[in-house]
């Protein structure tokens, strides 16, 4: 009997043992960034992130390095990452995807994850957020707020993400104020905070008298809080460059989905998949409200942000036309994440030129 | 609509006004800079970080002045007394610029100032079309209206300026009169700079009163590339910076407006007009107008003389 159970205890002690080593893995992450974490916007909202993730117990101090150029010279960088003992690295923009994958091939005890790419491998995953949620929801309190129904958009490339947000957004404006207009002012940079400021000024001088924007900078926040019209801003919450005018932003939690992961990595249950996680997982989300905005919009983004995180509801349900009256999406249906993905048309409400 | 397309374009063109007629002046002394992207940074952050602890944009001003006349005198060091190449010195100074400004301006990074206010000039703000446009701006465009007959003046009607344009386009001669060489391009280079820095600190106080990494965004090679437009003259950098404030403020309102002007034909307007640029300008040094300072790029050194 006590012989039986010498072996069973030394296996159970070995198990706990393993597992408790296992379970023992420090994560040492490193990420690459695009732009300078003092851009105030994309890079700035991934590096609150990072700090956010180095809040839990296993991780070590973290690395950064920002304003890497996008393309073969980040191969470089990530190597560089690698060979200093990093085992979980984020690489935070399209432009790097080939570049974190060759890396990756060649090392191959090391976690990568890339964002916004489309490309994976047993040790790359891609996560990427659905920010066309937040996009929507921000339009029922912009068509809520309109008085003149005219929606100023400062967007910065027509490709699907911006497209995508734009639609969305016209979608939320229209489902509360049927009658109102979205119109479109492409600045055709990311970051050129006096084009984004012009671009605001040309709307604000054709009425309108809100505004959203897509790009990196807070120039259009200042733009409306200096006419007095109101704003929505995006990557983080901006409020204090327009305090009057700022409503809410569509903002980027990038925390929840980093601790996620580091959590995944150092209980070993981590493995290569492609996330796109919305509101639901928490990585995309409506910065708190302004006070301006009245009770029952309140109610109603409530509403409506529930039904988006139980599955009930889905800004590009059908019936869904473009705006020049083609289908799209038949009654019943919900668009497929594919077709999402590669959007290339304004649905009804939306003035701006789109080229096919 | 005319009236707020001109607004426009000039508080547009006004930071790369002010940049252009800093590298006219470098240049008019025979110093090429490239760091005008660099020095344009260090004077928005110099402008912003001085109007935020002061709380006077006057101050900001000033200390954006201060600070790009300073950085300019690395450039004048290499440059006029120890006889380096410009053209690396220049880059460098853009790197330079877009590194320190973008360590020091971390604690600036989403704060906020009262900037520049809008001025009207009683009377002449009532004016219609150009009263709200030209009589009716900030501090910083009347200066610059004012810089570039200054300018004029200056290179054309006082011994001082004349003296510095011979200093660039015949040292030799200059120093043969007199002429302290080196003194004149050291003045050249570290004012000219000044200037600059003010154009930077236009796009943190009045356009976007705010402080962000970069933020000149390529403003800094367009003055450049004004500088060989307006053949070395005040007046036209004018012409040329609101021609190119005019074309990006005209095309987005285009699109305001709701034109249906396709967006490829409305991105290429400022490459298009680039290139009509270069083909007039050419033709007019062809006639021989609008040369450049003859010892453009030229270190001067009293024993190579020949």
């Amino acid at each position: 009997m006590k012989k039986a159970l010498i072996p069973v205890l030394l296996a159970v002690f070995l198990c706990v043992g393993v597992s408790a080593w296992a379970a023992d893995k420090q994560i040492k992450a490193g990420f690459v960034y695009v732009g300078p974490v003092g851009d105030a916007g994309w890079t700035f909202a991934h590096d609150e992130g990072r700090k956010e993730m180095e809040q839990l117990p296993f991780v070590e101090p973290s690395t950064f390095i920002e304003s890497v150029p996008e393309g073969a010279e980040s191969a470089r960088v990530i190597n560089g990452l690698v060979r200093r003992g990093h085992n979980l690295i984020f690489t935070t923009s399209f432009g790097y995807m080939d570049a974190t994958i060759d890396v990756a091939a060649r090392n191959k005890d090391v976690i990568f994850m890339h964002c916004s790419g489309y490309k994976t491998a047993e040790n790359v995953s891609t996560y990427f957020g659905r920010m066309y949620e937040p996009r929507y929801l921000s339009g029922i309190i912009a068509g809520s707020m309109t008085k003149k129904n005219i929606i100023g958009f400062v967007a910065a490339f027509p490709i699907p993400e911006v497209i995508r947000g734009i639609n969305a957004f016209t979608l939320g404006v229209r489902s509360v104020n049927p009658e109102a207009q979205v119109r479109v002012v492409w600045t055709q940079t990311w970051f050129d905070p006096g084009v984004e400021r012009d671009a605001a000024d040309s709307l604000l001088d054709v009425g309108a008298d809100v505004l959203a924007m897509h790009q990196d900078a807070p120039a259009t926040l200042q733009a409306a809080e200096a006419r007095g019209a109101y704003v929505i801003g995006y990557n983080s919450d901006m409020r204090h460059f327009a305090p009057n005018a700022f409503l809410t932003a569509p903002v980027w939690n990038w925390g929840a989905l980093y601790t996620r992961l580091a959590t995944e990595v150092h209980n070993g249950t981590w493995k290569s998949e492609q996330i796109w996680s919305g509101l639901k997982e928490n990585l995309v989300d409506l910065a708190p409200l302004s006070e301006r905005i009245p009770e029952d919009v309140r109610n109603l983004v409530q509403e409506r942000t529930e039904a988006i995180k139980a599955g009930t509801f889905h800004p590009f349900s059908g019936p869904l036309k473009d705006r020049d009256g083609t289908e799209i999406v038949a009654a019943g249906q919900v668009m497929s994440d594919a077709d999402m993905l590669s959007m290339n048309f304004f649905v009804e409400g939306v003035h701006g030129t789109l080229s096919k | 609509m005319v009236e707020i397309l001109l607004d426009a374009t000039i508080r547009a063109g006004t930071p790369i006004l002010f940049a252009t007629l800093g590298a006219i002046l470098n240049e008019r002394a025979g110093i090429i800079n490239l760091g005008i992207e660099g020095l344009m940074l260090i004077g928005a952050l110099a402008g912003f970080a001085g109007t935020f602890t002061s709380g006077s944009p006057l101050i900001g001003v000033v200390a954006a002045f201060a600070a790009a006349f300073v950085a300019g005198g690395i450039h004048a060091l290499i440059t006029v007394q120890l006889r380096g190449n410009q053209i690396v010195s220049g880059l460098a100074l853009t790197m330079f610029g877009i590194g320190i400004t973008a360590l020091f301006g971390r604690t600036m990074v989403g704060e906020t100032i009262t900037g520049l206010e809008r001025v009207a000039i009683p009377g002449l703000a009532q004016l219609p079309v150009v009263g709200r446009a030209v009589f009716s701006q900030d501090l910083l465009i009347y200066t610059s209206f004012v810089l570039v007959f200054a300018l004029w003046f200056f290179f054309y009607r006082t011994r001082v300026g004349l003296a510095l344009r011979t200093v660039g386009e015949n040292p030799a001669a200059a120093d043969t009169c007199g002429l302290s060489v080196s003194c004149y391009r050291f003045f050249a280079v570290t004012i000219g700079a000044g200037l600059v820095g003010i154009g930077g600190a236009y796009l943190s106080l009045a356009m976007t009163p705010m402080w962000i990494e970069n933020m000149s965004a390529g403003r800094g090679w367009i003055a450049v590339a004004l500088v060989i437009f307006s053949g070395w003259s005040s007046q036209r950098a004018l012409l040329g910076a609101y021609l190119f404030g005019g074309i990006t403020a005209m095309q987005l309102r285009f699109q305001a407006v709701g034109t249906d002007i396709s967006t490829h034909i409305l991105q290429m307007l400022p490459y298009a007009f680039t290139i009509l640029v270069l083909v007039v300008s050419t033709i007019r040094l062809q006639k021989g107008a609008g040369q450049q300072p003859q010892s453009l790029g030229l270190p001067y050194d009293r024993e190579d003389r020949k």
